[in-house]
């Protein structure tokens, strides 16, 4: 029957369109393996003779550094203090400054001219290290826990903007339709149907965010930012191991003690 | 729906309506076009007051895309749309009036799933705040919300996040975030779509009745024919976008049917039930 071989025949091509895919799928991965290791090549990581002496002087210096020297405790509270102001403002700002830019980001925001424009000044943001920023406002605004925020708020702002507009994309579009066809305000779709959705994972991200400030404010430091990162160099340029040790697992306690508040404040928001 | 969800006194008693009830709504040769393909053809529909219009027909022939170009989520390309009490369907005044009047029932609910369902009934009211209010509900928003809720049976679930509930109490969520509006014109798209078969029948004469009650003007979209022939005064049946029948479930004789349905030989096994 005529119609009976019309089907074999498309049932076939749909095979071959299988297959097809799955050709180019093995393709697909054969080329990223191959990348990925001429990347370690290039990288240096394949030249074994440059291992030779790296267990021995890290265990060299790991031996300096104990036990580790809190002897100079008292004079640790205030930059320490400096390092959390510096990512909480950081990251504060920088969220305040992500959301529009993100929204209007996202796509389907409704002006792709826009949504271009504020994805070119996140891309910048972003593609410029919290580093060079730091220098720069250290130039601009002089040394301390200001130069840092602000240049851990650029930054941020970058990738908050890029998170909160990916966030904002895959919001479902079905309950603001519903808003819409009841007649509201464009303005009230973003409060009573986008926010509500986007919740959860925006304060994820910026908790994430804040948790990484941290870190990177202790890097500040280094460049003139003030905070505990300016003692832990300190240290390490005097040769105080020991110290600079006991920095560290300061630094560790301090970083913890933010991932537990963060996991309390995401069990209450995500609940 | 035990109760009557509407504030008002509404039609009382009889069931039948005049044989010269006014219309609510009038389509003329409404053309919409959708992604370079035209959706829906020509049609032109009297939506009668206070009666309940079944839009049937297989699906994609542009059921959905009728209750859209009814609440403006869709603007069609040609033809207009005149309402009682306003005119035609023109300028943004026209539409804010119209829709102000307006409620959907959506067929894949269009909830937000991480609210609770007395906070998603209260969306049916976002037109009501605005929108940078950062102060609570209102607490006689929040009262008619309830009552809304209660209305489909669904009070002692209200704080439950719908996310949670069950697809047969999603859409009972989503009768009552319409109904809330107090509506005069109540658009459903296959609002029985996921409640348990065994149910469609008592939830579908409940809604009739307190819609009746109401004296709400209604258009339902029904994939169950058998349903849309129980309760609806008017049946309009659609093919390829057009209007290919238009008239009483008496009228909807097996001839009508299959021109509504037709060219349904290869799945005819799994339609026998229908009648
Ligand atoms: N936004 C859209 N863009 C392009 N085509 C669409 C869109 N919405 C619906 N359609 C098409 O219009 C036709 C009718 O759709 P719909 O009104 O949803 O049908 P039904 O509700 O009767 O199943 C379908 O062929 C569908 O693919
Ligand atoms: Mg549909």
């Amino acid at each position: 029957m005529n119609f009976a071989a019309d089907r074999a025949d498309a049932v076939v091509s749909v095979l071959a369109d299988g297959s097809r895919r799955a050709v180019h799928g093995y393709a697909g991965f054969v080329a990223a393996a191959l990348a990925i290791a001429v990347a370690f090549a290039y990288a240096d990581a394949f030249n074994l003779v440059r291992y030779r002496d790296a267990l021995p002087t890290i265990l060299v210096l790991l031996g300096d550094s104990l036990p580790p020297d809190f002897s100079r405790w008292q004079s640790w509270g205030r930059p320490l203090a400096e390092t959390l102001a510096m990512s909480i403002c950081g990251t504060v700002l920088a969220a305040a400054a992500a959301a529009p830019l993100g929204a209007l980001a996202a796509q389907g925001s409704g002006f792709p001219v826009v949504s271009h424009a504020a994805r070119l000044v996140l891309n910048t943001l972003r593609s410029i290290p919290d580093l060079v920023w730091g220098i720069m406002f250290v130039a601009a605004v002089g040394f301390g826990p200001l130069p840092g925020l602000l240049a851990l708020a650029c930054h941020s702002t970058g990738m908050l903007g890029k998170f909160y507009a990916e966030i904002i994309e895959h919001v479902d579009t079905a309950p603001g339709e519903a808003l819409r066809s009841h007649g509201v305000s464009r303005l009230a779709v973003l409060r009573f149907s986008v926010l509500p959705q986007i919740l959860p994972r925006v304060v994820d991200v910026t908790l994430y965010r804040w948790e990484h400030n941290v870190r990177a404010a202790t890097v500040l430091g280094v460049i003139g930012a003030g905070g505990i990162g300016l003692q832990l160099i300190t240290a390490f340029h005097l040769f105080a191991y020991r110290e600079a040790m006991a920095l560290i697992l300061v630094l560790l306690g301090l970083v913890t003690l933010i991932n537990v508040l963060g996991a309390w404040l995401r069990a209450r928001f995500l609940a | 729906m035990p109760t009557a969800p509407c504030g008002r006194a509404g039609r009382s008693g009889g069931d039948d309506l005049p044989g010269n009830a006014p219309p609510a709504v009038v389509l003329d040769q409404i053309t919409v076009c959708l992604g370079g393909q035209m959706v829906l053809r020509d049609v032109s529909l009297v939506i009668t007051a206070g009666a309940i219009t079944a839009v049937v027909g297989r699906s994609g022939v542009g059921k959905t895309t009728l209750i859209r170009t009814l609440n403006g989520l869709v603007r069609p390309c040609s033809g207009t749309a005149q309402v009682a009490g306003i005119g035609t369907l023109d300028g943004a005044e026209a539409w804010r009036a119209h829709r102000r009047r307006t409620a959907t029932v959506f067929q894949d609910h269009a909830l937000i799933g991480r609210l609770s369902a007395i906070d998603n009934v209260l969306l049916g009211l976002a037109d009501q705040r605005h929108p940078l209010s950062l102060l609570p509900w209102p607490r006689a928003l929040r009262q008619r919300a309830a009552m809304a809720l209660d209305s489909v049976g669904l009070l002692a679930r209200a704080n439950a996040p719908v996310g949670k509930l069950s697809g047969g109490e999603r859409q009972r969520v989503g009768l009552a975030r319409a109904l809330v509006r107090d509506p005069d014109l109540l658009l459903a798209d296959e609002p029985f779509a996921s409640v348990d078969p065994a149910l469609v029948g008592q939830l579908s004469h409940d809604f009739r009745a307190a819609v009746r009650q109401c004296g709400l003007t209604v258009v339902i979209v029904l994939h169950q024919l058998d349903t849309a022939l129980a309760i609806a005064d008017r049946i309009v049946g659609l093919v390829d976008g057009r209007v290919a029948f238009n008239g009483t479930p008496c009228a909807f004789d097996s001839a009508a049917r299959g021109r509504v349905f037709h060219n349904l030989r290869a799945l005819s096994p799994l339609l026998k039930d229908m009648p």
